[in-house]
Parts: structure tokens; C-alpha cells; sequence
């Protein structure tokens, strides 16, 4: 008898001090399943940044290999810092200044969100980590557009700019819940992982670069031959591992919306490589590696607008249909003859577009009839449509205009592109005093 | 017919090889070499400034009749310099030698025009 009630005792105190734990300032429980997911998202995500550096690290010549990684790798550094000042305070705080950004001073510095736990039961510590990896990887998206000729001080000078003007901007607009972009139309325009917020926004912002600061020298007469396809495609299978976190980790929650995306980012991956390598082989003759990895980026691409949203036929239908879309504004690059080195706006800026845009032919129905309810009766894919095509139209000019502005006033205080001795000494060893590889041969 | 072996910096490979084939010499074989001269130059690793034993270089080697032997010199000796006339310890070296005997794999000929 006595040793029963201890043992109700003792389940009792366990019970007030595990719930104590628990329960926070705002009274929100913790979701241990979501947060599980929630964290493993943010590692997946951040696992792109060095997969993008070494899918851009092959794909240039081998003096500039280092200082190619170096552009994304110093992202993670530059923008994790901004985004714990002010970077979460401006993409996710109120509206302020007519909803131009928003703020909130708890997350100045993050100061005030110590023991804050979302209403989605993950700590809030967690969503703006894993919104932070976003932020790191749009910015190094861009040095796609312009690798192997900008002065590297200049370039972080220009992420730090890029990051506070143009994406958190964008990012306040889109995802935060008094963002003009999130409210508008029936349920908002529908971006689920940064489609117009990431690819739209660093592939016009890219071709808008290059377009500034002009080709490399010899571009494009003389050969410029990727240094390692080998870590180009490492890097593809990084970046296809990490979209997982970037699309189903940005259902935030662990269940059935997380299952769905996932799967729409699978299919469309897949499609799309395959696509790209079938219209490789009939236009070129031979199906290339490097055009797998293409169209896995653009197939992940296209889907990240709309992974929430469209069934498996429908992401499969938009891997090909980005696929066919990428490829064609690459030969189209080639017959312009403009110098977007990687292909930032062919993939990322045409990708994104399309996917945004096709995505409304595909939208799962219980989200119509929701958006119907919303609206108060009907809501056609039509009416969606033009949320998308406005929303779309928004990330464009706003990316294209402030990226002008941003290089236009840093290119007047410090020379942005590389002088014509650096640019032939290469990044590597003008601005870091490295090599990245032995005695290999030039090219 | 002689064998042309030019010794130069890295980071002159582009211009030389433009200037080369600027003046109608196309048919070159570069590679990556390492070696002494008078040159030192730094590299650094984690804030400690090392100086290489063995300095990388570009090799180019061109096997031309006699009569292109002052063309191709000047051409090298005018893209590889650097810092303008004065140029600088590290620029490189041109070796000339004799060359037997050129043979084309693909007709058998040889001689001057198999070059």
C-alpha cells in the first residue's frame, strides 16, 4: 500500500516537472515529431550550401575553383550573421512602412524568442534556423551568374546588400503572415518553398549581373572547359538530398502535408533529369552527365513553388515541362551570346518561373474548394492564375530593379568585376593565395 | 627544323597563347611543370606564408620550320613578359633545339611538312 502511493507520488512530480518543461511563455506544447523533422530539415538544407559549391566548383576552370566554393561558402557565414541581427526580424516580424519589410524587436538579434514554441509545436529557435538556411543558399545562387570574374571583397559586400534589400524584403512579403503576396487572392499566392522568394529572385538577379558587370575575358571564343565534373555531380546528389529539407521541411510539421511534398519533389526530380537527357540525346546525339544533373536541378526547381500543392502526375508534368523550358533558354543564352557562366537565370530564374506559373493546372482539389470557401464561392485556376502570374511579375521586377541599384552604387565605390590580370591569375590565387588542386593541367 | 620550348608563368598562358595564335601558330602542347629559377613566390595556408620549393610553371612546346623560328620567339618573348619592358625574375625561359626529324602519325610523312 505505501510503496503504491510513492510510486503515485513520485509519477505524479515526474508529471508536473515534464509538463512544466514543456509548456512555454505563449502556452504552446512542443511537437517532439515535428521538431525531430523540423531539425533535420535545417541540416538537409544547409547541406545544399556546400553542395552548391561543389556543383558550381566543377563547372569552372581550375584557377577559379576555390574561389568559386569560396562564394558559397562564405554565404554561410556572412548570412547566417545577418539573418540572427536582422534578417528574421525583417522577413518575419509586423509590417512596417506600409509592409515594404517587417520587424519585430523580439528578434532583433533573436533576442527575445528564448523559450517561444510556435503554434506548429516546434520551437521558434528551429523555423528561424531552418528560414536562415534559405536565406544563405539565394544569395550564393546568384555567383552562379557571374563566377570567375568578381573581386571577392565586392562580392561579399554585395550578398550583405542583396540579403537585407532585395530578400528579406521579398521573403516578408511572400511568407509572412501579414505579407501583401501571402494575402492576396482566395489563400494567397501559392509559393510553398521559394519558388519566387529563391530561384525567381537570385536567377534575375543573376542574369541582371551579368548582364552589368559584362562577359569573361575570352568569352565566348575561347574554350572554358569545366575543371571536375566529379564534384559537379557529387554536388547535384548533395543538392537533390537537401531539397527534401527545402520542400518537405517547409511544410513545418511532420505528416501528411511533409509526405506530400516530398513525394512532388522526388517525381519532379526524376522527370525532369530524364527529360532533359532524352532531348540531349535527340538534339546532340549523346546523353551528358552534366545535362543529368541539369535537369535534376531543374525538375527540383520547378517543384519547390509547388510542392505543397500538386499530386505526383502533376510535379512529374512539371519537371518535364521545366526541363524542355530550361533547356531551350540555354541554347537561347548560347545564341545571345550574354555570359550567365552557370546558368543561374536559365535554371533557377526559368525554372522558377514555370514552375510558379504551371503549377495552377495541377492543383490538388481540396485545396480549390478551400480557396473557394475562403473566397466566398468559386475560385477557378484561372483566378489563381493571375495571383501567381502577378506574384511572379513581382519578384521579377522588384529583384531585377534593386539588384541594378545595389550594383550600379557598390560598382562606384569598389570595382565589383576582377581586373583583366586577376581574372587571368584567377580567383584563386588573386584573392585567396591558394590553389585548389596539384599539378593538374590547364584549363 | 627546330623544337621551341618556352618555360613561362601560369597566369600568362592566356595572353601567350593568344598572341601565338594571332600570329598563325596554333600547333603548340602545354603542360603543367614545376621547377627552380630565380623566382620565389608566396602561398598561404591557414595565416602561414609558404614559399614553394618547386614553383608551378606553364611549359609550351612548339616544333616549327627554321623559317617561323624568329616569329614564334618574338611572339613568346612579347606575351610572356611581364611589368612592360623591365619585366620581372620568374617571366621564364625559351630553349631552342635542333629537331631531327617530325613525323605525321596518321600519313607516315615526314620532314618540314609533316610540321
Amino acid at each position: 500500500m505505501k510503496s503504491n502511493f510513492k510510486r503515485i507520488l513520485l509519477l505524479l512530480l515526474f508529471l508536473v516537472f515534464t509538463v512544466s518543461g514543456l509548456y512555454a511563455s505563449d502556452g504552446n506544447t512542443i511537437d517532439t515529431g515535428a521538431t525531430a523533422w523540423m531539425l533535420t530539415s535545417t541540416a538537409l538544407v544547409l547541406l545544399m550550401v556546400p553542395g552548391l559549391a561543389m556543383f558550381y566548383g566543377g563547372l569552372v576552370r581550375s584557377k577559379n575553383v576555390l574561389g568559386t566554393i569560396m562564394h558559397s561558402f562564405v554565404a554561410m557565414g556572412i548570412i547566417s550573421v545577418l539573418w540572427v541581427v536582422v534578417g528574421y526580424a525583417m522577413s518575419f516580424g509586423s509590417n512596417i512602412l506600409g509592409g515594404l519589410f517587417g520587424w519585430n524587436n523580439d528578434y532583433f538579434f533573436l533576442k527575445g524568442i528564448d523559450t517561444n514554441i510556435l503554434d506548429a509545436g516546434i520551437p521558434e529557435y528551429v523555423f528561424s534556423m531552418f528560414q536562415g538556411k534559405f536565406a544563405i543558399i539565394t544569395p550564393a545562387l546568384i555567383a552562379g551568374a557571374f563566377a570567375e570574374r568578381v573581386s571577392f571583397k565586392a562580392y561579399c559586400i554585395f550578398i550583405a546588400l542583396w540579403s537585407l534589400l532585395v530578400y528579406n524584403p521579398l521573403c516578408h512579403w511572400v511568407w509572412a503572415s501579414d505579407g501583401f503576396l501571402f494575402n492576396i487572392g482566395a489563400k494567397g499566392a501559392i509559393d510553398f518553398a521559394g519558388g519566387t522568394v529563391v530561384h525567381i529572385s537570385a536567377g534575375v538577379s543573376g542574369l541582371v549581373a551579368a548582364l552589368y558587370l559584362g562577359s569573361r575575358r575570352g568569352y565566348p571564343y575561347q574554350v572554358i572547359r569545366p575543371n571536375n565534373l566529379v564534384i559537379t555531380m557529387l554536388g547535384a546528389g548533395l543538392l537533390w538530398v537537401g531539397w527534401f529539407g527545402f520542400n518537405a521541411g517547409s511544410s513545418v510539421s511532420s505528416g501528411l502535408s511533409t509526405a506530400q511534398a516530398l513525394t512532388a519533389t522526388q517525381v519532379a526530380a526524376a522527370a525532369a533529369a530524364l527529360t532533359w537527357i532524352i532531348i540531349e540525346s535527340i538534339h546532340q546525339g549523346k546523353a551528358t552527365a552534366l545535362g543529368f544533373a541539369s535537369g535534376i536541378l531543374a525538375g527540383l526547381v520547378a517543384v519547390t513553388p509547388a510542392a505543397g500543392v500538386v499530386q505526383p502526375y502533376g510535379a512529374m508534368i512539371l519537371g518535364i515541362i521545366a526541363s524542355l523550358l530550361c533547356y531551350m533558354a540555354i541554347q537561347l543564352k548560347n545564341r545571345l551570346n550574354y555570359d550567365d557562366s552557370l546558368d543561374a537565370f536559365g535554371i533557377h530564374g526559368v525554372g522558377g518561373i514555370a514552375g510558379a506559373i504551371f503549377l495552377v493546372f495541377f492543383i490538388r482539389k481540396s485545396w480549390m474548394e478551400e480557396a473557394a470557401s475562403l473566397a466566398g464561392g468559386t475560385w477557378t485556376i484561372w483566378n489563381q492564375l493571375s495571383v501567381q502570374i502577378l506574384a511572379v511579375a513581382v519578384a521579377i521586377s522588384f529583384a531585377a530593379i534593386m539588384t541594378f541599384l545595389i550594383i550600379f552604387s557598390l560598382d562606384r565605390i569598389i570595382k565589383f568585376k576582377s581586373s583583366e590580370s586577376e581574372e587571368m591569375a584567377g580567383l584563386d590565387r588573386s584573392y585567396h593565395g591558394e590553389r585548389g588542386y596539384g599539378m593538374l593541367n590547364p584549363s | 627544323m627546330k623544337l621551341i620550348t618556352a618555360i613561362i608563368r601560369e597566369v600568362q598562358l592566356d595572353k601567350v597563347r593568344e598572341a601565338l595564335i594571332a600570329a598563325e601558330i596554333t600547333r603548340i602542347t602545354v603542360s603543367c611543370v614545376s621547377g627552380h629559377g630565380r623566382q620565389r613566390i608566396e602561398e598561404m595556408y591557414r595565416g602561414q606564408r609558404i614559399i614553394p620549393d618547386l614553383i608551378p610553371k606553364i611549359k609550351i612546346e612548339i616544333a616549327v620550320n627554321d623559317s617561323f623560328v624568329d616569329i614564334t620567339v618574338d611572339t613568346i618573348l612579347k606575351s610572356a613578359k611581364t611589368n612592360g619592358i623591365e619585366g620581372h625574375v620568374g617571366d621564364g625561359k625559351i630553349f631552342i633545339t635542333p629537331l631531327e626529324e617530325c613525323i605525321r602519325i596518321r600519313t607516315g610523312e615526314r620532314g618540314s611538312s609533316a610540321i
